[in-house]
């Protein structure tokens, strides 16, 4: 065990010497895939509860695709499955791409988080009490006003407790990255399990270091919580 | 920037007379609105000077609301005619009804007048400082410290201490909440304040407080048109009462008829207890 921690907790904490590695990695995969997916995640709620059907529809039918579909195939449609087709190779653009295992591991990963963040906060808007929407029409917030000030800031606030959920569950789910070569925390563990046949050992430090990583983001939502759920007042 | 008046409006009106006459703040003609089949205005008219105070009253159904959420189209009308400062709010008529023909104009019109809900549809994400500040700031464009400093003029005018300015909405009484959507309106600096059954929503010892503020504002010569169940309190300050049934008005004139009504319907209405 000791030996075991002396050889890899540098490779499990951030590098195995020649390039990131084990938490880093992780860290770097989740916040990369979290950002894009939150980003793209708020003009595809606002059309995902547009009136218009030709709007919501294709939100729709996204997030029905990544929501219906497991991850680890996602992966292996980007990493592998996308690279295979010979118009991808030929276009030097996506051809350099879609070589890299990073650039699919994150074009999955935030295609899939993003789904899922969509979903949530289009439930969030849907949770905005109608009068509020109405306040805003009546003092002449329109447009992308009404969704600057009024929707979005609201709808981001509500879905504080779902959207964690969604961030941990992603935590999770960056540990299939390591089929794509990349050398995520579980990464590591496997190549310490077949090093050194510790298996008790190799797997239980890398869901530590997940379960750690786990507390410290509930605890950060729990500030985020405090910070900007109080609105909704004393009985909650 | 295009304008509300259209080409040679104010001449128009001379010819046409009826109702757009100049002079007045606000008219409405003949305004209809139905649901489907169901009507629930079937024509009613109104003629605002600037200072006039006008209570909206009659029974649950009777198409008081509406009228008022009409007037800044949060409803949309079937039919009928509007004016404002003598200006024709030019409108087309598509699917669903009347609407403002220009987008711009529309804005325009939301902020001259300003509404006061029944539910006070506070923005509840934000503070009561920033729920006042939000429309002159982002609507208007006051600039951030001047809309801080008015807000918390306006908060003093509805009687709230400073304190509730960081506040959030949820923490204060349904009374203190309704006084900063009052606050609110009245940061906007609107022509005509609407108001909505103010007091409705409220437990029957904060119905006070809130009418103490609407009174205050109707006597410093404010334009206000308020749909309201507190009839001695319309009695108090208005300079002209609608009664209405059914989507019609059934009786009209000064605050007299309260206590004089003429036609049975306002009779009934006053003797059931709704005093």
């Amino acid at each position: 065990m000791i030996e075991l921690l002396q050889e890899y907790w540098k490779a499990f904490l951030y590098t195995d010497g020649t390039e990131m590695t084990g938490l880093a990695m992780t860290l770097w995969l989740l916040t990369a895939s979290i950002f894009i997916g939150f980003l793209g995640a708020i003009p595809l709620a606002i059309a995902r509860v547009s009136e218009r059907a030709y709007v919501r529809w294709p939100v729709q039918f996204y997030t029905y695709l990544f929501r219906g579909t497991p991850l680890y195939i996602q992966l292996l449609i980007c990493y592998t499955g996308i690279y295979s087709i010979a118009a991808v190779r030929s276009q030097p653009l996506l051809d350099e791409f879609f070589r890299d295992a990073m650039n699919c591991t994150i074009l999955a990963f935030a295609l899939n988080t993003c789904a899922y963040t969509t979903e949530i906060f289009a439930g969030a808007i849907r949770n905005i009490p109608y009068g509020e929407l109405e306040a805003a029409k009546a003092y002449g917030l329109n447009g992308w006003r009404l969704n600057a000030f009024v929707v979005v800031p609201s709808a981001l606030r509500r879905a504080l407790p779902y959207y964690s959920n969604e961030v941990i569950l992603m935590l999770h789910s960056t540990s299939v990255a390591f089929t794509a070569t990349i050398p995520d925390i579980l990464k590591v563990a496997r190549d310490a399990n077949s090093e050194t046949f510790l298996t008790f050992q190799s797997f239980g430090i890398g869901a530590l270091i997940y379960l750690v990583l786990s507390f410290a983001l509930v605890g950060l939502f729990r500030l985020a919580e405090r910070r900007w759920l109080s609105f909704l007042g004393p009985a909650h | 920037m295009t304008s509300l008046i259209t080409p040679n409006s104010i001449e128009q009106n001379q010819h046409m007379g009826n109702g757009l006459e100049l002079g007045y703040k606000l008219t409405v003609e003949n305004l209809h609105k139905s649901y489907g089949d169901h009507q629930v205005l079937r024509g009613v008219s109104l003629k605002a000077h600037k200072g006039d105070v006008i209570s909206l009253i009659g029974a649950s159904g009777s198409g008081k609301s509406t009228f008022l959420r009409c007037i800044n189209f949060l409803e949309t009308p079937t039919d009928g005619a509007m004016t404002l400062d003598g200006q024709v709010i030019r409108m087309v008529k598509d699917r669903h009804g009347l609407r403002v023909a220009d987008a711009a104009d529309l804005q325009r019109l939301r902020t001259r007048l300003a509404m006061v809900f029944q539910h006070f549809n506070l923005w509840s994400h934000l503070s009561v400082l920033d729920n006042i500040t939000l429309a002159p700031q982002r609507v208007l464009g006051v600039k951030k410290a001047d809309a801080e400093q008015a807000a918390r003029q306006y908060l003093d005018k509805v009687g709230l201490p400073s304190r509730v300015a960081s506040q959030y909405p949820s923490f204060l009484s349904g009374g203190q909440q309704q006084r900063v959507a009052i606050a609110r309106a009245l940061a906007m600096e609107p022509e005509i304040l609407l108001f909505d059954e103010p007091t409705s929503a409220l437990d029957p010892e904060l119905v006070g407080e809130v009418l103490k503020v609407l009174q205050a504002l109707a006597e410093e010569g404010r334009t206000m048109l308020m749909v309201t169940h507190e009839m001695a309190f319309a009695k108090q300050v208005s300079s002209q009462i609608l009664f209405l049934h059914q989507g019609l008005v059934e009786e009209q004139g000064g605050a007299d008829i309260l206590t004089n009504p003429r036609s049975e319907r306002l009779q009934q209405f006053l003797s059931n207890g709704l005093k």
